[in-house]
């Protein structure tokens, strides 16, 4: 190859990757990016906005917070513009710098039911860095025709020999162990390693009477085909998307009482289009992208707008429990958020419980 | 002239595959190497030369239980797959007819064309309480009551084999059908029974070809995440699946790295003990 090919060549590519750089700008124009759960990736709830705005909404689905903050960390500033998250891990998006502060006053929070505000975990002082878009409960799903409903307002009922290999347990560690707590009289916001004996010996009773331990799809095709009765950290977002066609497939909050979980959204301090992506925050926690949100063919889950209801119908409010909603914010609690350290006691724990 | 100028067109053409394995696996895995040194202080990741997530491997008895779970299940695997596939090739392979076998072959690979994914949620529902098998036990009286198959080590063995023992029926099946039947006639004339004549003659022979399935099954089996988590229930982890709650939460990626390189020193000290046997010129 001579010197000229050569050079002919070297500049062809460097045209054609200039050429691929500035198509990937180009697109970003009219592209949102987000990182999000599942339940965002209905057709349903997307199609609307980008209808709306005449944008391309790009969804990518993630699990767990750590993989998130990861894939954030790697990632080039402007690559992603909205972020889904676990309520209780906004402050360490914050921490960690990831997150935009947003307007307080174009946010519908005034329309929230009270409790899922939760401005102790959206804000730090006094800005605003996220906004509650969905809650629900980790409590107990069970199978009316197969068990005694009487016996699902009382944990330790629940778990006792008479649903022996009847049970699956939800696989994620801290609604868990927060409703383990909530057994043992311990509010899950004052969990700490001191705890933790009792937590496990709960635990231990739990996992000797249950026949698996899975997560959504896995606990939803065990309590369907009958494998088990009840989903221990199961709830509404486990049966409603059932409830059609097997309505004995259903939910309660024990006595005791269970917890709550939430996720938030927020904009990305490095996003490249931070008014579209306040937009979509706009639209995710108005009135109709909120009836959609509850409503997602992945997941169910209550609205964290108060004004959703007129967006949903009678039977989706029946099967989400709308005017229930008071007591079951009542005698419910945020699940655990434990600091680092608490963080890794409580998983050791867990993993220990599964490989026993 | 002509040896060193064959020598670097031999390197030329090597030299994107060598770029390609430098840049998509040696660099990656030192930097899994290294990063298996790291540690979390809190959420804060701090290089180094710290051995605490080896360490971690004698004081955490999940972490060590992991490595055993997974070994168990590989190696019951690995044996049920090759007595199940030795058979099956050996009937394609002598008593086909051979316009048949190619036909035979592909029904018998046939499960590799749906997801695997999908294939491991089927024998969810197989193996459940209300399935098919539970159907039929209860249903011909051989059992009272349904039988707990979901969710267990049997289930994720089952939902192994079923994968590998399509992957080992093609390795020894190709291995056979390259073995001349005079081996056997020999073997024969020569006064060996017929167990015999398997036992000295071919079942030596075929051994480069149970072997390379036996190692890609191990090495498939052992890293593989899917299956023990769909069909295991959960009631006892692997070690990708220990690595995969590492990293899900709380981003342990240092602790997740060292369970990695742990995962690759069983893989190596495997395939030094395939090794011998490992001819693909024979399969």
């Amino acid at each position: 190859m001579t010197r000229l090919n050569r050079m002919f060549l070297s500049t062809t590519i460097l045209a054609g990757l200039a050429g691929l750089a500035g198509a990937g700008n180009a697109e970003a124009q009219d592209t949102l990016n987000a990182l999000v759960w599942c339940d965002h990736t209905d057709a349903a709830l997307i199609e609307p906005f980008e209808e709306a705005h005449d944008v391309r909404v790009n969804l990518r689905e993630y699990e767990g917070t750590g993989a998130a903050l990861a894939l954030l960390e790697q990632s080039r500033p402007g690559d992603w513009d909205v972020l889904v998250i676990d309520g209780i891990d906004v402050f360490r998006a914050v921490e960690a710098g990831i997150l935009a502060p947003l307007p307080d006053d174009e946010l519908p929070t005034a329309d929230f039911f009270p409790e899922v505000v939760m401005a102790e975990n959206n804000s730090r002082d006094g800005t605003t860095y996220a906004v509650t878009e969905k809650f629900g409960y980790n409590t107990i799903s069970y199978n009316a025709e197969a068990v005694d409903p009487a016996d699902m307002q009382d944990l330790s009922a629940v778990w006792s020999e008479t649903y022996d290999g009847r049970i699956s347990i939800y696989d994620y560690y801290l609604p868990v162990m927060g409703l383990a707590a909530l057994a043992e009289g311990i509010d899950t916001a004052d969990i700490t390693e001191g705890s933790l004996d009792a937590i496990g010996a709960v635990m231990d009773t739990m996992r000797s009477r249950a026949a698996s331990i899975g997560g959504v799809v896995a606990a939803q095709t065990a309590l369907a085909t009958g494998e088990v009765d009840i989903v221990v950290g199961g709830g509404e977002w486990l049966t409603a998307v059932l409830a059609e066609d097997r309505p004995e497939l259903t939910w309660t909050i024990p006595e005791q009482g269970a917890v709550r979980w939430s996720q938030s959204i927020g904009v990305l301090a490095d996003s490249a289009n931070p008014d579209l992506a306040l937009e979509f925050v706009k639209y995710i926690t108005g009135p109709e992208g909120q009836a959609r949100l509850a409503t997602s063919s992945c997941f169910w889950g209550m609205p964290a707008n108060a004004k959703a209801g007129a967006h949903l119908t009678e039977d989706q409010k029946a099967v989400l429990r709308w005017d229930e909603q008071e007591d079951y914010l009542a005698r419910t609690q945020l699940y655990p958020a434990p600091d680092a350290a608490l963080d890794i006691e409580m998983q050791d724990l867990w993993l220990n419980m599964l490989q026993r | 002239m002509n040896a060193r100028r064959e020598t670097l067109r031999g390197w030329g053409f090597a030299a994107p595959a060598l770029i390609w394995t430098a840049l998509l696996f040696v660099v990656p895995f030192a930097v899994m190497g290294a990063m298996s040194l790291a540690v979390l202080d809190g959420r804060t990741l701090i290089w180094g030369l710290h051995f605490d997530n080896y360490a971690a491997l004698t004081e955490k008895a999940y972490l060590l239980r992991a490595i055993f779970v997974s070994l168990e299940i590989t190696v019951t695997v690995t044996v049920v797959s090759i007595l199940l596939a030795y058979p099956l090739a050996w009937v394609i392979a002598f008593h086909v007819p051979p316009r048949w076998q190619r036909l035979v072959l592909l029904l018998t690979i046939l499960p590799f064309w749906t997801s695997y994914v999908v294939r491991s949620y089927a024998w969810l529902l197989v193996l459940a309480r209300e399935g098919v098998v539970n159907t039929a036990l209860t249903g011909l009286g051989l059992t009272a009551e349904p039988v707990t198959l979901a969710s267990t080590r049997f289930a994720t063995v089952t939902g192994f084999v079923h994968f590998f023992v399509m992957l080992l029926t093609l390795t020894i099946y190709a291995n056979l059908i390259q073995l001349s039947p005079n081996y056997r006639r020999a073997a024969m004339d020569l006064g060996a029974s017929a167990f015999q004549t398997f036992r000295h003659v071919i079942l030596p022979l075929t051994l480069p070809g149970i072997m390379t399935g036996a190692f890609l099954t191990f090495v498939l089996c052992i890293g593989d995440y899917i299956t023990p988590q769909i069909l295991g229930g959960n009631n006892e982890l692997t070690v990708p699946q220990v690595i995969m709650v590492q990293l899900g939460r709380r981003a342990d990626f240092p602790l997740a790295s060292a369970l990695a390189i742990v995962l690759m020193a069983i893989v190596t000290l495997a395939y030094l003990g395939f090794a011998r046997w490992l001819r693909l010129d024979r399969v």
